[in-house]
């Protein structure tokens, strides 16, 4: 009898080896024989700790288990599925999950992720072996075809980025892989890295390969401990394996990997601030050009992805870039893991085609608010995104139709508030943190957000409202215009659009704000 | 230094002197194993590095995982980030610092509790989030975080 206890980090953070435990000790007293394994999270994170029993139909569900819920599961009978409280049936049948479309996430949650025979027995490097039996370009030309572009956040085309890298001549190339999901409301990093961290590693190989790059690292943000134990055990299995190494699956060709922790500075997930992180230096930003693709890591070509970014690789070399393309709308090809947080009644991992609306996933998928209220705003993108009010929740998951209302897809995360949400310290605590999180390189983000936060004082005080809401404008555009990267520049995001849809929040009245923001 | 800095300070060194841009890793080492990076290590990975002090004291401060100097028995981190918040974070923050007595990167008299702010834990969907000594902890309410802190200043 198999029975599921995620070790995925959210589980864990509400009991999850705690319940493992209580179990095993269960079954030991009963005398039945339980094979415990612990895999990743399924991505109903309201659930968790979802403990999932195997049986001939399908794997059925309990959640959210508590160790006291353990001897009454038992007596229930929960190994032969029967009904409790907590069941919640099949869980491949469960809409949260029937609904979705899971390329990138397919395999997370299903069995032990570290198993290099599970990831292989389920579809793993089927890309990697098509792969390595192409020529490097044809293996650019199948990511450019797929429509794949940077997931996280910047959503440049990922096939132009590797044929540079492919088309530079060096003696030394590079992949690295970003993982500082630093972003507030994104975890779907981390779920791949804890729950699939073999699609990464496989990932990362596949563009080595193409561009002749021999050596990855891994830019782990140091508040992931979990992943990191999870990725090293992954990498020492793809060693052995033959995975990685001297000789990929016997090809004759070499890709090392590595892991690199991080040290909790946010602006390190902005791309060239990251390589001087990798190089031993301060996160400081680069000026660009040159692009890291042509002058990375150490001044040599360097692929410089996302984790799901590098995640979609493997699915697109084994079943085509077609099959990926056919996912999605306009611009925005293939799926996206959306992950619904905050104040969310049913927040979890949600993987999607682009073009699903922001009102399906924080009612069909969601169930609304957690405390009852209504949505006031939703913050999708990470702190740098804009606040999306209710009036705007038909907006379809694109990364055009988002920009188009000067907000932004991002990483996919979702951060919901409820109507208790006042949304001009929002907009003090994005200054406040932009001007915590700046590498203090340009003097719009480093002098700007300490100056955001304190005319922002002054307007929640009512100290000169009208004065300091124009010198506030003013001073997101020189942000918006004059910051050399997406930190300060971004920041006025949240800040103008939490003005522009909560005017009286600021203590402003509605009817005469100016239109523009 | 201290024999015990002295050691932990050597021989991180020695594992990190010839990796490509090692500092880092080499903080990393330093700071796993004795809780913070001492000022008195500055000028010795200076030298092996061929780096100046500036530069290394320069990472060394840039970084917020970096402590200068050692942590109570318990760190203690709660996060701020704005999923946390839409579940109360600041609240349970305020609560966390009337109980602990201390302002946030402030140690307990007694040692036991050092309390820090990060910026997001990606365990947003079960905000609010707090990590323990390495741990996260999700859907902390006002009363388990009470206990929890009980717990660590007894320990």
């Amino acid at each position: 009898m198999r029975v599921f206890v995620p070790c995925d980090s959210s589980a864990l953070s509400v009991g999850a080896d705690e319940v493992a435990e209580a179990i095993a000790e269960e079954a030991r007293k009963r005398g039945t024989p339980v094979e415990i394994v612990r895999n990743g999270s399924r991505g109903l994170l309201w659930l968790e700790p979802l403990v999932e029993v195997e049986t001939a139909k399908g794997r059925v569900g309990y959640g959210p288990v508590t160790v006291a819920d353990v001897p009454e599961l038992f007596a229930a009978g929960f190994l032969d599925a029967a009904d409790h409280r907590l069941g919640i049936g099949m869980v491949e049948s469960h809409p949260y999950f029937a609904g979705q479309e899971r390329l990138c996430f397919a395999r997370v949650g299903l069995g032990d992720p570290i198993s290099i025979e599970h990831y292989q027995a389920n579809g793993g490097l089927r890309g990697l072996r098509n792969a390595l039996a192409m020529a490097g370009a044809d293996v650019v030309k199948a990511i450019t075809d797929s429509g794949l572009r940077g997931r996280g956040g910047a959503a440049f085309p990922t096939g132009i980025k590797w044929n540079t890298v492919l088309q530079t001549a060096a003696d030394q190339k590079y992949v690295v892989c970003n993982a500082d999901e630093g972003d507030s409301g994104t975890f779907s990093d981390r779920m791949i890295m804890e729950g699939d961290p073999h699609v990464l590693i496989e990932g990362m190989a596949i563009a080595g390969i193409a561009t002749g790059a021999t050596k990855g690292y891994i830019y782990l943000r140091s508040e992931y401990p979990d992943a990191e134990r999870a990725l090293n055990a992954a990498i020492l299995r793809a060693e052995a394996h033959g995975v990685l190494g001297a000789n990929v699956l016997g090809s004759g060709r070499r890709f090392d990997l590595e892991v690199r922790r991080g040290a909790g500075a946010y602006i390190c997930g902005e791309e060239t601030s990251l390589l001087e992180s990798l190089e031993g230096k301060r996160g400081m930003v680069r000026f660009k050009p040159p692009v890291p693709a042509s002058s990375g890591l150490f001044g040599k070509p360097t692929v410089l992805n996302n984790v799901i970014t590098f995640a979609s690789v493997p699915i697109i070399l084994d079943r085509g870039a077609t099959f990926y393309r056919d996912y999605g709308m306009g611009r925005s090809r293939g799926t996206l893991p959306i992950q619904l947080t905050g104040n969310i009644k049913r927040g979890g991992l949600v993987e999607k085609a682009f073009g699903i609306t922001l009102r399906e996933l924080l009612y069909d998928y969601g169930g609304g608010s957690a405390s009852g209220r209504p949505i006031k705003a939703v913050q999708v993108g990470g702190p740098l995104g804009a606040y999306v009010p209710e009036s705007q929740f038909d907006l379809p998951f694109d990364y055009e139709a988002f920009a188009g209302v000067g907000a932004m897809v991002g990483h996919g995360g979702i951060v919901v508030f409820d109507d208790t949400a006042d949304m001009a310290k929002l907009a003090r605590y994005a200054m406040e943190f932009c001007a915590i999180e700046s590498c203090g390189k340009c003097t719009p983000c480093r002098i700007g957000s300490t100056r955001g936060v304190e005319v922002i004082d002054r307007i929640i005080d009512g100290r000169d409202r009208g004065a300091q809401v124009a010198l506030l404008r003013e001073l997101c555009d020189t942000m918006l215009h004059g910051s050399l990267c997406a930190l300060g520049g971004m920041t006025p995001y949240p800040v103008l659009s939490a003005l522009k849809y909560f005017p009286e929040d600021f203590g402003l009245p509605r009817e005469t704000l100016p239109a523009a923001a | 230094m201290p024999d015990d800095v002295n050691v932990a300070v050597e021989a991180a060194i020695d594992r990190h002197r010839s990796v490509a841009g090692g500092l880092l890793p080499l903080l990393h080492d330093i700071q796993d194993r004795l809780g913070y990076v001492p000022q008195s290590a500055i000028p010795d990975i200076a030298r092996a590095l061929n780096l100046s002090r500036a530069e290394v004291h320069g990472v060394v401060s840039f970084y917020h995982h970096f402590r200068q100097s050692p942590p109570g028995r318990h760190v203690l981190q709660v996060c701020r980030a704005e999923a946390c918040q839409s579940m109360g974070a600041e609240s349970l923050l305020n609560a966390l610092r009337t109980q602990l007595g201390i302002d946030l990167h402030g140690t307990t008299a007694d040692g036991a509790v050092t309390l820090e702010p990060v910026y997001c834990l990606g365990n947003c969907a079960c905000a609010p989030s707090v990590m323990i000594d390495g741990r996260v902890r999700g859907r902390v309410s006002a009363n388990a975080a009470a206990a929890l802190v009980s717990e660590l200043q007894g320990a």
